[in-house]
């Protein structure tokens, strides 16, 4: 009895299935799906390699410093880095009084002592780092109806994060013109900007990053558009993982000991088996 | 398992076998119980104090208001810190004490700066069990010493915050501050 | 409970002789994980799965108390409390990440322990309780994953929340009041973050109730075994302690060398990118997927694109989805092959290897966008799911002509290799063992 209520049963799920199989098959024949532009022109992000890459990875501290700077001069304009805090930065090589005389260098929210009025007060190294909007209707307001997203955890928000930030910021060009003779209403649209790293082509974020000497670096390491996405891709590698070097020099150890513990413990288990299993031997 | 190994292995191993035999299973389930006491490690060491919390920094207040007898209570790492301008009076009682008959004998130069004598700074944490003394807020009794007292069981401190009375081991802690300018001071 | 021959437990020092009488807990520990529990001594590795089981629900347990030690169950600062625990929190990164990783390890090694009960009819009486509450296990396990998952109120947390919720707002006339009811509002918000919060900590102790029950079940017939032959004499067995408690003991180091590796070295390959962007409600990220734990249930529930006569195609996928796993329980009786392991059924064996390939299909189409040709792949490997389970398994098990089967496990150990001479070993650890396999 109950195989056959089974078999009922399985004759119903398959049917219906086959019933939206040839449904789908159906329509994918008549009616098949449109070839995009996205799917077309959409581009993998660049090879690139940094040092905090691979299991002995680490930060390249200097290149971190450039980095900062970059998000210092650039992009802290419109993109937050709300997960930072100033005193985090001692990680990049920066002296406590450093780091205090970057904090004092940025306006952070707080309150008038006195009167007790919200009121702007220079930062310090516990604060974390200020949001250049107030909120996101004044961030759209102010970038053409786009929110810039905080860049705290940003490369790990992307697949291929890093890889993803340096694609996209010396990806811009011209939008190709074998893009607009298949998709002529493809055009990238007024205030938007044409990057095929970008997941649907048409940015907008201007291109931040424009000419060499957009930064002039303290180490003097040439500041190219490159180096200069670089740079900063391997400063947002640490903002969204500070931990990364200790998990990696952790792991090793840990693993190391496992290693030795399971090799014992199978040479214990061989032992203890030893007199059940030498019949097959 | 060490009982296993020495019933089976006579007839089969000689010799030391037994023996090597025997430290593979003891370094095997040491090695185990190696692993379980370093996995303890991150464990308990997860509750202490997290970054963000170690790196509270220094608290500024601003003392000119405070005119001589007053007090006021500020916040540093999240206790109240009492700043007291003592008048002359209350300078010269705590000095006539005799510091020898006290229970944590401190001169109030010692817990004081140079030059600013009249600058009382402690914590606002009872040093018995953690209340917070009354006597810096105003109108607020300052116990039978003119200093402070602790509502919870009785601590009563004198004008130098001195334990004088109750269960209190110890004197307000003075914590590390210094004077960033003549009106301003920088806690921690 | 257990086999004659099981060794009796013996209190040696006075104290444990007092404790015997007062509360046997070294006698219970001694007769189920000791030298008292007599197992088939012909267990391969896909044994090990069970204890590797327990020990994740452990670390899962051990981690989530300490991570909900830092979290705060808020929609406003959720996100950022989790952050605070990978940056500020000592060891923050190293036990979140052994939370997120942990549960997919659960996953890997509870597939294996049902595939492998699936292989060597493991539901088969005179275990099928042992069965149900294992598959009851396995429904309380994909529950609690799914809430812990909503915790970190990233983006696939809150279209998680809202699309899995949704799933109940297909069942005709009370869904839409269900699903908000499950929600305690319109959508996903403080009330459900926090209900899930609360029953992401309770469930994991439901769980290891059910656990407890789960071996008490097995313990009452004992271990099956590859070759799915009761056990019939001594020489049959070995006691747990210390043959089996040496093999999971290194498999449990094995195991805890990949786990570290993943935790270490790629704690992050198993997640998805868009969780590290904070939760919101106005924009759904361009491909959501469920971890992929979920994608084989996922393809199926996704796999029903048709209304199929008066059955919408949303509730027709969502009644298939939880009938995919419904149907596990009632595999002891639509399986009445009277021979227990895949090992002696030809037929059955081919439709397993099947299965798992199949299943393999489904959790990548399920990983896949929800386009073509990953949506047509999808219904077909639906389509053999089911008919495995509802179809095949009945029939096969009429049909199928099984391999002969060792009288013994005994003989199944040692009889094959006919070339060699069998010991004769006066010393024979455990006395009889040896001395009637000769």
């Amino acid at each position: 009895m109950i195989r056959i209520i089974s078999i009922l049963v399985g004759l119903f799920f398959t049917v219906a299935l086959a019933w939206s199989f040839g449904n789908g098959a159906y329509q994918q024949i008549t009616e098949p799906p449109p070839v995009t532009a996205e799917h077309e022109f959409h581009r993998h992000p660049k090879e690139v390699h940094f040092a905090s890459d691979g299991a002995f990875g680490k930060f390249d501290r200097q290149q971190l410093q450039r980095g900062f700077q970059v998000y210092k001069e650039v992009c802290s304009a419109c993109h937050s880095l709300s997960h930072v805090a100033f005193r985090d930065l001692t990680q990049l090589g920066y002296s406590d009084p450093e780091v205090k005389a970057i904090a004092k260098g940025f306006q952070v929210p707080g309150i008038d002592p006195n009167t007790g009025e919200d009121a702007m007060r220079p930062g310090m190294p516990t604060d974390y780092f200020p949001k250049p909007f107030a909120n996101d209707i004044a961030a759209r307001a102010a970038n053409n109806n786009a929110v810039p997203p905080d860049l705290s955890l940003m490369t790990k928000a992307r697949h291929d994060g890093p890889a993803y930030v340096y694609s996209l910021l010396t990806g811009y060009q011209a939008q190709p013109a074998a893009l607009l003779k298949e998709f002529p209403d493809a055009k990238t649209p007024n205030g938007l900007h044409y990057n095929p790293y970008f997941a649907n082509l048409n940015l907008a974020m201007p291109p931040p990053l424009t000419s060499t000497g957009q930064v002039s670096y303290g180490d003097g390491t040439k500041a190219t558009v490159d180096q200069m996405a670089k740079d900063v891709s391997a400063f947002l590698v640490w903002t969204a993982e500070p931990k990364l070097e200790k998990r990696k020099q952790t792991g090793w150890p840990v693993l190391g000991f496992l290693l030795f513990a399971t090799i014992l413990g199978y040479m214990s288990y061989k032992n203890i088996w030893y007199e059940k299993k030498k019949h097959k031997a | 398992m060490a009982e296993q190994a020495v019933t089976d292995s006579p007839d089969h191993v000689a010799g030391d076998g037994v023996r090597r035999r025997d430290f593979i299973n003891i370094a095997a389930v040491s090695a185990a119980g190696v692993a379980g006491v370093s996995i303890l490690y991150p464990l308990i060491s997860q509750m202490s104090a997290s970054a963000d919390v170690l790196a509270a920094s220094s608290t500024e207040i601003d003392i000119s208001a405070i005119k001589p007898g007053q007090a006021i209570k500020g916040v540093f790492r999240k206790q109240p810190v009492f700043i007291r301008n003592l008048t002359p009076k209350e300078i010269s009682e705590a000095n006539a004490v005799s510091v020898s008959s006290l229970r944590d004998p401190q001169t109030l130069a010692e817990r004081t700066k140079e030059g600013k004598e009249n600058w009382l700074i402690t914590m606002g944490v009872c040093t018995h069990l953690g209340c917070v003394p009354l006597g810096a807020g105003e109108g607020e009794t300052k116990g039978e010493f003119g200093g402070y007292f602790c509502p919870c069981h009785g601590s009563t401190y004198d004008t130098a915050a001195r334990i004088r009375k109750g269960p209190a081991p110890k004197n307000l802690e003075v914590p590390k501050y210094e004077f960033s300018s003549d009106t301003v001071v920088k806690i921690g | 409970m257990s086999f004659p021959w099981a060794q009796q437990y013996k209190p040696v020092n006075p104290f444990m002789r007092w404790m015997d009488e007062k509360l046997p807990l070294p006698r219970l520990v001694y007769n189920s994980l000791g030298a008292g529990y007599p197992v088939p001594r012909n267990l391969n590795y896909f044994w090990n799965f069970g204890i590797l089981a327990g020990l994740c629900l452990g670390l899962q347990i051990v981690t989530g108390i300490i991570l909900a030690m830092h979290y705060a169950a808020n929609a406003g600062v959720a996100f950022d409390s989790v952050e605070h625990i990978m940056r500020d929190v000592n060891w923050g990164w190293m036990l979140r990440y052994a939370h997120a990783n942990g549960a997919s390890a659960f996953f890997v090694v509870i597939y294996i322990h049902i595939f492998r009960g699936f292989f060597y009819g493991s539901y088969k009486a005179p275990r099928e309780m042992v069965w149900l509450l294992g598959v009851t296990i396995f429904l309380l396990m994909m529950a609690t994953a799914f809430m812990g998952y909503v915790l970190p109120w990233g983006q696939m947390s809150f279209w998680g929340a809202k699309v899995i919720t949704g799933l109940f707002s297909a069942i005709p006339l009370v869904g839409d009041p269900l699903q908000q009811w499950l929600l305690g509002g319109f959508a996903p918000d403080n009330a459900a973050l926090n209900r899930f919060f609360s029953l992401h900590y309770l469930l994991p102790f439901v769980i290891a109730g059910v656990v407890i029950l789960h071996i008490w079940a097995l313990h009452i017939p004992g271990s099956s075994n590859p070759t799915g032959v009761e056990v019939k004499s001594e020489s049959d067995t070995v006691p747990f302690y210390p043959y089996f408690v040496a093999k999971d003991g290194w498999a449990v180091g094995a195991f805890a060398f990949l786990y570290c590796l993943v935790l270490f070295f790629f704690p992050n390959s198993l997640g998805h990118p868009d969780n590290y962007i904070p939760a919101n409600p106005m924009s759904t990220p361009a491909h959501i997927v469920p971890e992929w734990y979920f994608w084989p249930f996922y393809a199926i529930l996704r796999a029903f694109t048709a209304d199929f006569f008066f059955i919408p195609a949303k509730l027709m996928g969502v009644l298939a989805m939880f009938s995919a796993i419904l149907v596990w329980f009632f595999m002891p009786w639509l399986d009445r092959s009277p021979v227990r392991s895949g090992a002696y059924r030809p037929l059955y064996r081919k439709f397993f290897w099947v299965l798992v390939l199949d299943a393999l299909v489904l959790g990548y189409c399920g990983g896949a966008p929800a386009a073509e040709p990953y949506v047509m792949i999808s219904q077909i490997a639906a389509i053999y799911y089911f008919a495995h389970f509802l179809i095949i398994v009945p029939i096969v098990s009429a049909i199928e002509r099984p391999d002969p089967l060792p009288t013994s496990i005994t003989e199944a150990v040692l009889g094959k290799d006919e070339n060699v001479p069998l010991m004769a070993s006066p010393t024979a650890p455990f006395p009889g063992t040896q001395h009637s396999n000769a």
